[in-house]
């Protein structure tokens, strides 16, 4: 390929990248993890531009035996439940090292909402089930990273009910039950850090 | 031209039973009035329910509905309303009473259904109005008294997950839904004295006669419904429901027992306990870096436990499972429920993120907000039922899920022990006594625990579970645990 052509098609995805950046600023959210740019900060940040929340986001401590609560930049939704959106989206994405994801990789949020009584349901895509590699203690780290990450940034929600596929689900892989909402519990949360 | 309801009409009457709304919050009765034969509701009522804004056109003769900008304009002299400019069909048009507006009860499945974010049903029969996903399968239930046997039908349309469960004098049969559809509940006869449906919103509740002996449960599932299908026989002459094959003599021979303990009570003897291997069939529980799957480890130790047991203890040992063979979590604590075991013991292999955790951790149930309730409360909805003699006596009612709430404290002793024994012998984990959610273990009707007796995801952990050495020294441990509960329960008084 010619040097024109090469300085043809850079100048094309310049212009791409340039729109996505305008695009992801205006928008609510990232359109498409396509679009970000690769130097991007830690996936939780937003993009430059964004406006942002600073929220608690809860992962596996570096020895797997707690949770940690981690202070993240996540995109600012309008209202709670955008908010909560956002927030999940962010707990859902892959841990900042040191610390250890909890949630399948995989997984998406299908929905979420919240009532008037304050109890909020967070519906995930099947992979939180099919994915996740079992064990009792495992699976109270998982479910309690997501309970913790709405409970603890969103004051109006008090019961957190997991979906999966929008049905309500037994457990995510045999041993904890599902079937009633969850409250805050902080029992299993060892350390607080805040990224750079 | 509003067509005013006036005269001897204006009241209107009340229907022969209340309309009742089930949504996701529960269920509750709205206000309905009969007008000329039809059956109308408040405008305002709907708008209240549906979040909807009203607004009266004089000059148009009409009403104009308003949701999220979807609109529907009913006329008051037309039996019609228009949706986004469609018309349809009303038994009557918009009636007047005093202040209010009154709109025919198809006006909600014909006008506010189509504009309406979520689903909304009018099931006319049973008088229900179902806003929203959620689930209320229609359920007919019959009886044949013709017999021994006495046999009844609850069939549940469309098919849903149902679990059943017999405990002395009664059969319960729950189903996973919100709310049930029932038209109508027939009387007690033959070996059935009584069907209740009302006191919790998704269990059918069957009081069997003292003449009965023990029933035989079954269900089938189609493509269209799930039946239930339990047979009640005559009870024998004194057949006292002997456990199958009886493994050594149990220690001191029962004597001819008045009724079961039912849930809340205690008993005051070890005879029978279930062993539960976690996992199997097409659930394979953790898996180990090795290969080593989780439902062979607990099938492994459960068979080890279960010969310990029976032969040093005399302590007679169900297993919810016998070999590699799916098992829902339900159907594990049906098995323990309907033998009457005494104690339950789950046994699991677990999982970390990090591959450096190891150790044994005991888990026992930990009650959420509902829990606690039902714990409470339960004295409050007790059943008055048939007992041998022509007595009754109060039987306090807990939700089926939730049998595990009057055990909690025993659960946590033997949990304890288990912990303490485990630790003299194997390492222990980082939290090696914990109180969670455990659904297993929510619906045992008696002391329950789980024991996950390794770190599968621990290279080393997964090395040393095959061998002969540590699987003795778990179960050696665990059995330790059952002795030392087995003498606490029989020094304990009886409630």
């Amino acid at each position: 390929m010619s040097r024109t052509r090469w300085l043809q098609v850079g100048g094309i995805v310049l212009v791409f990248a340039v729109a996505a950046w305008i695009a992801s600023s205006v928008l609510e959210r990232v359109v498409s993890p396509a679009a970000v740019p690769s130097t991007a900060p830690a996936p939780a940040a937003p993009a430059v531009g964004v406006p942002h929340i600073i929220a608690t986001l809860y992962y596996g401590t570096a020895d797997g035996q707690a949770l940690a609560a981690v202070k993240r930049e996540v995109p600012l939704g309008e209202g709670p439940r955008e908010q909560g959106r956002q927030i999940l989206e962010s707990e859902l994405e892959d841990a900042p090292a040191p610390y250890l994801s909890l949630i399948p990789r995989g997984t998406t949020l299908r929905a979420f909402y919240i009532t008037d009584r304050g109890d909020a349901f967070v519906d995930l895509s099947a992979e939180v089930s099919t994915m996740h590699p079992g064990g009792s203690t495992n699976e109270l780290l998982t479910v309690y990273a997501i309970v913790n990450a709405v409970t603890a940034n969103l004051t109006s929600v008090e019961r957190v009910q997991i979906l999966i596929d929008g049905r309500q689900a037994d457990t995510l892989a045999g041993h904890v039950d599902l079937r009633r909402p969850f409250e805050r519990d902080t029992v299993l949360v060892r350390e607080t850090k805040s990224t750079e | 031209m509003l067509v005013l309801v006036c005269g001897p009409h204006a009241q209107g009457t009340a229907p022969a039973s209340p309309l009742t709304l089930v949504t996701r919050e529960g269920r509750r009765p709205i206000a309905s009035t009969i007008l000329n034969g039809q059956e109308f509701i408040g405008l305002d009522d709907l708008a209240a329910l549906f979040m909807l804004a009203v607004r009266e056109d004089a000059l148009a003769g009409g009403v104009t509905v308003i949701y999220k900008g979807r609109t529907v304009v009913a006329s008051n002299d037309q039996p019609m309303a228009s949706i986004n400019g469609r018309v349809v069909t009303l038994p009557a048009p918009i009636a007047r009473a005093g202040r209010r507006l009154l709109v025919p009860l198809d006006f909600i499945p014909r006008a506010i259904a189509p504009i309406y974010d979520s689903p909304i049903e009018l099931r006319r029969a049973s008088r229900l109005l179902i806003v929203g996903n959620v689930r209320v399968p229609r359920v007919a239930i019959r009886l044949e008294a013709a017999g021994p046997p006495t046999r009844l039908t609850v069939d549940v349309v469309p098919p849903l997950v149902v679990s059943t469960a017999s405990d002395a004098g009664r059969v319960l049969v729950r189903i996973e839904a919100d709310a049930l559809d029932i038209a109508t509940t027939p009387a007690g006869a033959g070996l059935i004295d009584q069907i209740r449906t009302g006191d919790q919103t998704t269990t059918v509740a069957i009081a069997l006669n003292a003449r009965a002996g023990m029933p035989r449960i079954s269900t089938m599932t189609t493509n269209e419904s799930t039946r239930v299908l339990v047979e009640v026989p005559l009870a024998a002459q004194q057949e006292t429901a002997a456990p199958a094959p009886a493994p050594p003599p149990p220690p001191a021979a029962a004597p001819p027992e008045a009724p079961a303990p039912l849930l809340g009570t205690r008993t005051a003897k070890l005879q029978t306990m279930v062993v539960d291997a976690g996992h199997g069939g097409d659930d394979n529980g953790v898996r180990g870096p090795k290969g080593m799957l989780e439902k062979q480890v607990t099938l492994d130790a459960a068979r080890r436990l279960k010969t310990l047991v029976e032969s040093r203890l005399g302590v007679r040992v169900v297993m919810t499972r016998e070999d590699d063979r799916a098992v829902s979590l339900d159907e594990r604590d049906a098995i323990a429920n309907n033998s009457k075991a005494d104690l339950f013991l789950s046994l699991h292999a677990n999982a970390s993120p990090s591959a450096s955790v190891k150790g044994t951790e005991v888990y026992y149930l930990r009650l959420d907000r509902t829990g606690e309730e039902a714990r409470r409360t339960a004295a409050a909805t007790e059943l008055i039922l048939p007992v041998v003699g022509g007595v009754t006596r109060p039987i306090d009612i807990i939700p089926w899920d939730l049998a595990q709430a009057s055990h909690v404290d025993a659960s946590s002793r033997f949990a304890s022990m288990l912990e303490e024994e485990l630790e003299k012998r194997v390492p222990a984990g980082r939290r090696p006594l914990q109180q969670a959610p455990m659904r297993v273990l929510s619906g045992a009707n008696m002391p329950a625990a789980l024991v996950e007796m390794v770190y599968l995801t621990n290279g080393e952990q997964e090395q040393r579970v095959k061998s002969d050495e540590f699987q003795g020294a778990v179960v050696e441990a665990i059995y330790g645990a059952i002795v030392r509960f087995k003498t606490y329960l029989e020094a304990a008084p009886t409630p």
